[in-house]
């Protein structure tokens, strides 16, 4: 009952908040969390630390503002395409990668999005350098005009709710409980007659379907796919995203990207700017020495010592 | 124009050339990382900016200090070697009982805080630093011109590396080496300072990224993200080849620096994704990597 509290309390304030804070950076707030979701898929419940996270971003981005701008399809049908364009990528990916285990794997996923970098770097549809501008949001089911900040808001805060409540789903399926199994001891795991590689091969597709879904949303925000969300930069930044908040929890990622993204908006504007790999490095690594739970693991073992 | 069979063999030999000069500094980075895995059991995300830590310490000792080349090619790899010293000692030793991917997730931020900070003090348009002058003359081949520094390099890597082979499998230093990769705690209980061994070894496996950066700041233009792009064609390299051994490190290096200077003669376009390409190839037939060892 308390944690359901929590959520009502929580969308009360998702619902409100645009009127408080400008909706596309709460926009651009949702895409990131939704990211470190799926990335958190991953590292916290199959404990694979997949380096290349970014190839399913930009692909579900570059698919979606191409369809947007070429296609005249309606929003929603451009980010379903663009979040199975990522999917597709992901289930080839990962039947390569999960063949390699802890490090190795980090090494094929990062090597395996470099490769995807330097094919949208080359391809004609994706206007290199450039990128895409100007990608048109439409309008939703060919009804809501989502150029309107507000109604984009919205529309992104549902497919958030979507992708947070398939994670959620995923995570307490018995799938999910194997899952988990494979993270704590996976030759027991193996010895109890699963399949071990398949079942990181499906994570590791929905993992990449919905950094895609991700993705295509966060094109449809900006109005913009560039090669950024390719580059191996941003498999890290949801790294990071997800340590700060709390590797293995629900809600951390939600809250790492918060930190994350609104510490990028700060700093951007002022006179830290350049400062800005410099503080995620040093970021990084303060985390791993002294703060391995993140945010909300270490809340909750304040929770556990004194009210649990 | 010298062709045969059709093929312009200037050009041939040309991106061969340059193919075996990509290949040296891929085998000089993939030793150091098959050298602190074989021991530590981590991957050293750190060691493209250690390259680019050693371009851009010969260019500054050589505009500040006034030491030349020569001298840069001793004492960068030192400095380097001492970075990944202290390193090891102060930020991966006191995790070094948590799971690897912290250790990896530690050097990756180390990495972006020193990349972050030199492209902040000198942006990343990059430096130039000059070839010295007793190699900036070459030879006429009968079908290519090969310039000294080029032939200097690919001479000093496989010598590099094949001292680095002979000392690691022949030498007794080696041999504690080989021993604390198969059983560290064995060996303590035999009263060798393990600790002091694998500290070291993180030290020399970093200072021959350093030695790879001083060789290629004459060559390369000198920039913040130098090593970054280089690290990922390596690790695409490390896959490849499995991290088993020393030997199989060095030639795997090599022979990928070769087939992409003969994809960028015969298709151009997909000379950045070739190696990509093999990785994903070698992952389909033999997962574990050529020359890898386990299952």
């Amino acid at each position: 009952m308390k944690i359901n509290k929590f959520y009502v309390v929580m969308l009360l304030l998702a619902l409100v908040a645009p009127f408080v804070l400008y909706p596309v950076f709460l926009a651009k707030l949702l895409c990131f969390a939704l990211f470190a979701c799926a990335f958190n898929l991953m590292l916290g419940y199959v404990g694979l630390l997949s380096f290349g996270h970014a190839a399913f971003l930009g692909t579900g981005g570059y698919i979606t503002g191409w369809l947007m701008m070429n296609s005249g399809l309606t929003p929603e049908i451009a980010i379903l395409l663009g979040t199975a364009a990522a999917g597709v990528l992901g289930a080839i990916y990962g039947k390569l990668s999960v063949k390699r285990e802890g490090i190795y794997f980090a090494m094929v996923t990062l090597a395996l999005s470099q490769l995807v970098f330097f094919i949208y770097l080359q391809a004609p549809f994706t206007g290199g350098e450039d990128g895409m501008q100007g990608v048109p949001r439409g309008n939703l089911f060919g009804l809501i005009d989502l150029s309107d900040n507000l109604n984009m808001y919205y529309f992104v805060l549902a497919i958030f709710l979507f992708g947070f409540w398939l994670i959620h789903r995923t995570i307490h399926s018995p799938f999910g409980q194997v899952l988990k199994a494979i993270r704590e001891n996976e030759p027991r795991a193996v010895s109890l007659g699963y399949n071990v590689n398949d079942y990181k091969w499906v994570a590791f597709t929905i993992s990449a379907a919905l950094a895609g879904l991700a993705g295509s949303t966060k094109t449809l925000v900006f109005q913009l796919a560039s090669l950024t969300d390719v580059h191996w930069h941003m498999s890290g930044e949801v790294v990071l995203m997800t340590l700060v908040g709390g590797v293995g929890t629900i809600f951390g990622p939600v809250v790492g990207a918060g930190v994350i993204v609104t510490m990028q908006n700060y700093l951007s504007g002022g006179e830290l700017g350049n400062y800005i790999h410099i503080i995620m490095g040093f970021i990084f690594v303060v985390c791993v020495l002294a703060f391995r739970s993140g945010i909300v693991g270490e809340f909750q073992k304040v929770w556990k010592r004194n009210f649990g | 124009m010298a062709t045969f069979l059709g093929i312009n063999l200037f050009g041939l030999f040309g991106q061969l050339l340059v193919g075996l000069i990509n290949g040296s500094f891929y085998a000089l980075l993939s030793l150091g990382l098959a050298i602190i895995f074989g021991l530590l059991k981590i991957i050293n995300f750190a060691q493209g900016a250690m390259y680019m830590l050693g371009a851009f310490a010969a260019w500054l000792a050589l505009n500040y200090l006034g030491i030349n080349y020569w001298a840069a090619l001793v004492v960068v790899p030192l400095v380097v070697g001492l970075v990944g010293v202290l390193m090891e000692r102060f930020l991966i030793r006191p995790i070094a009982n948590e799971d690897h991917l912290y250790s990896l997730l530690l050097t990756f931020g180390f990495a972006l805080m020193l990349q972050g900070l030199f492209t902040h003090m000198y942006g990343s348009s990059g430096l130039s630093y000059s070839i010295p002058e007793a190699l900036s003359g070459g030879t006429k081949l009968p079908f290519m011109y090969l310039p000294d520094y080029r032939a200097w390099i690919i001479c000093a890597s496989v010598v590099v590396c094949g001292l680095t082979w002979w000392m690691i499998e022949k030498t007794k230093l080696g041999a504690y080496l080989r021993a604390g990769t198969e059983n560290p705690q064995l060996m303590q209980a035999f009263g060798i300072n393990v600790p002091l061994i694998v500290t070291l070894t993180f030290g020399f496996g970093v200072a021959l990224a350093g030695l790879a950066g001083v060789m290629a700041a004459p060559i390369y233009s000198v920039t913040p993200d130098m090593g970054s792009n280089l690290l990922i064609v390596v690790f695409a390299i490390v896959v490849i080849g499995g991290m088993g051994s020393i030997g199989g490190a060095i030639l795997t290096g090599l022979g990928m620096g070769v087939i992409e200077g003969l994809t960028k003669y015969f298709y151009p376009e997909a000379s950045n994704t070739v190696i990509f390409l093999v990785m994903v190839i070698v992952l389909l037939l033999k997962p574990a990597g050529l020359f890898g060892k386990e299952a």
